[in-house]
Order: structure tokens, then sequence, then C-alpha cells
């Protein structure tokens, strides 16, 4: 595939670079990204995906745009109040980028489409908030083989992990099961700065340019914890369980299972 | 002797400035083969020591940089690496 003179321009500062070129250029315009939620996570995910190029994005959400989103997630606006999440920022991102191929599915994900949902795909991406969909997708990614980059935050600390099947952990090696309902509180009760999930969702773009790129090491085995009360980054060594229960040598978990069950989901 | 060398392909990037200059060398040297060699005609000034230095960061070897007239250089750059 030749450029066109406007995507000389688009992507120069990428083709420039020794470990993208043109070669990665066309890698990422060829690429293929799942993400799990276009809120805080989900929008500048999708929003520095875009503007990199990456050909085609998936992006399922079933919420509306409610004025209590627009303190963190980008992509949406005041224009789009009321508006499906993954209309909005659709229209954001083809906007920035019209190489880009945007689909939106206007559903909650489940254990009944997950695997039908990120078979096309090439990366999925978390980037929900709760822990039901949080389990639901690592173990539909390790049953699939598809690499998953991972991302939470809460108050001022944000967490990434790249899951690679076969190769490095799993979420379950790190934290095997779900913490009761009620422990670990969500951003709507604990609250979390804007800018939390713009750190966490760039570092998990980061992620995926070098997972299509090939290049450097990614978040394998490896926990990373931003801390921005103390303005720290802590690398915690997350080695393979060879007892996890879904990736391990002999899983006990070997269909998805029902996650919400003693969950309620608050809206 | 290299500067006899013949190019097995050659560009005219006159008229381009930074970065679409490298932009267009950078390219041009992927789709060659290793050992080939490629001759760029440009007239943006800083470019005549951008690219060479660029090159040589990602491992290509510049065999000449030559002002051949009042606004023009020719750049000779052999590939050595993927």
């Amino acid at each position: 595939m030749d450029f066109t003179e406007d995507q000389l321009q688009r992507y120069s500062r990428h083709i420039i670079l020794p470990e993208v070129g043109g070669k990665g250029q066309r890698r990422l315009l060829g690429a293929k990204v799942f993400i799990v939620g276009a809120g805080g996570l989900g929008c500048p995910v999708g929003y520095y995906l875009a503007a990199a190029g990456v050909g085609t994005i998936g992006i399922v959400d079933g919420d509306t745009v409610e004025l209590s989103n627009l303190q963190r997630q980008i992509a949406h606006s005041t224009k789009t109040l009321g508006m499906y999440k993954i209309d909005s920022a659709k229209a954001t991102f083809e906007s920035l980028n019209p190489d880009v191929k945007i689909i939106g599915i206007k559903e909650r994900i489940s254990k009944d489409n997950i695997f039908d949902l990120i078979k096309d795909y090439d990366v999925v991406v978390d980037g929900s908030d709760n822990f039901p969909t949080r389990y639901l997708v690592n173990d539909a990614c390790v049953m699939a083989k598809k690499s998953l980059v991972s991302g939470a935050i809460l108050k001022f600390e944000g967490h990434v992990t790249t899951i690679v099947p076969g190769e490095g952990h799993c979420y379950r090696c790190l934290f095997e099961e779900m913490p009761p309902p009620g422990l670990v509180p969500s951003c709507q009760e604990a609250g979390v700065i804007g800018a939390i999930p713009g750190v966490v969702g760039s570092l998990q773009a980061i992620e995926v340019v070098k997972l299509i790129l090939g290049k450097g090491d990614v978040l394998k085995n490896i926990l990373l914890i931003y801390d921005a009360l103390k303005t720290t980054f802590r690398r915690i060594r997350v080695p393979k369980n060879p007892d996890c229960p879904v990736c391990g040598k002999n899983p006990t978990i070997t269909e998805l299972l029902d996650y919400d069950a003693g969950y309620c989901a608050v809206r | 002797m290299e500067e006899d060398i013949k190019p097995d392909k050659k560009i005219n990037i006159k008229g381009l400035v930074c970065p679409y200059t490298f932009v267009k060398a950078k390219l041009a040297v992927e789709d060659m083969e290793v050992g080939q060699v490629l001759e760029i005609l440009l007239d943006y000034e800083e470019a005549s020591r951008s690219i060479p230095k660029s090159m040589e960061d990602h491992g290509q070897k510049v065999l000449k940089v030559e002002k051949i007239n009042d606004t023009d250089w020719v750049l000779v750059i052999r590939k050595e690496k993927e």
C-alpha cells in the first residue's frame, strides 16, 4: 500500500521513528483493536489509537453520555449528552482521523457475546469500570488467546498490565478471585481525578502500539502502578501462576462463568 | 572510488522541507534491498545535514554529500540494514 500525501503528513512523526517507519505505519493501518468501554479509559485509548491510524477500532458500551462523565471522558462533550457513548466517541474519533474505521457496539459485554465480539481483533483493551467485566474479559482473552491490555483507575491511582496468553501472567495470576461485592469502592463511590484515566489510557494505547509493531517490552508479567499523589510509578513483578484457575497447567475455569452473580450493577 | 557507484534508485525531493524530506528518503530506503544505493536530489539546506545524520542513526551508510550548484545537494546513501 502506498501512502497518500495526506497520510505522509499525518503519520510523518511515526514514519521517521526507526521502530515504526513506513512498514510499522502500514501495520498500524492494518491492525484491529477492540476496546471494552467508551468511558474514562476507552476515550483516551480510542483517541490515541485513532490518531495513530489503527485501521479498525471496535468499541462496546451500552451507556449514554451523562454530565458526570465529562470530567474525564474526553471523547464526549456537552453537545453529545444523552447520546450513546459509542456514537459520541465514533464521531470524535472519525473526525480526528478519517482513515480509521470505528465499529461501535451498543451492548453490554457479556459471556454470551464476548467471543463473537473479539474474534476478528488482534488486541483487546479493557477499559471497564467493574470487576465482573474485568474477569470476564480476562478469562475470554486467555481462552481465545488474544493479547489484552488491562487498565484500572481509582481516586489518585492507576494500574496497567499487559496479558499475552501463553507467554505471561493473566489477571487471575495476579488476583485469583474477584473481591467480594462492596469491598472495593467504585469511582462513583470514591471519586477519581479526571487526568488519571488520561495517564492510564495513554499507557494502554502505547502498549497496544508496541504489540502491533512487535517493538519494545510490554508489561508482560508486570503490574505498573501509578500513584499520582506521590508521582511515582512502581513495577511489580507478577509471575505466571502454574496453578492459575484459568491459564495454569490444570485450569478449573474452562468456560465463561456467571460473573455478575452477587454483583449489582449500580447505574 | 565510492563516488562512481551507480545508484539503484534516484529520488527528487526538491521543494520539500523537514520532516518530509526524511520521510520520503526513508520510505525510498525501506523499499530497497540491503546493499542497494539511493541518490537523493534536494534543495533544502537543513536536510543536507539532517538526512545524512538520521540515515546514520538508522544504520545506513552515507556515501556522498555534495553541493552541486547554488541551490541543490546530492546525497548518496547505501542501505546497510532493514
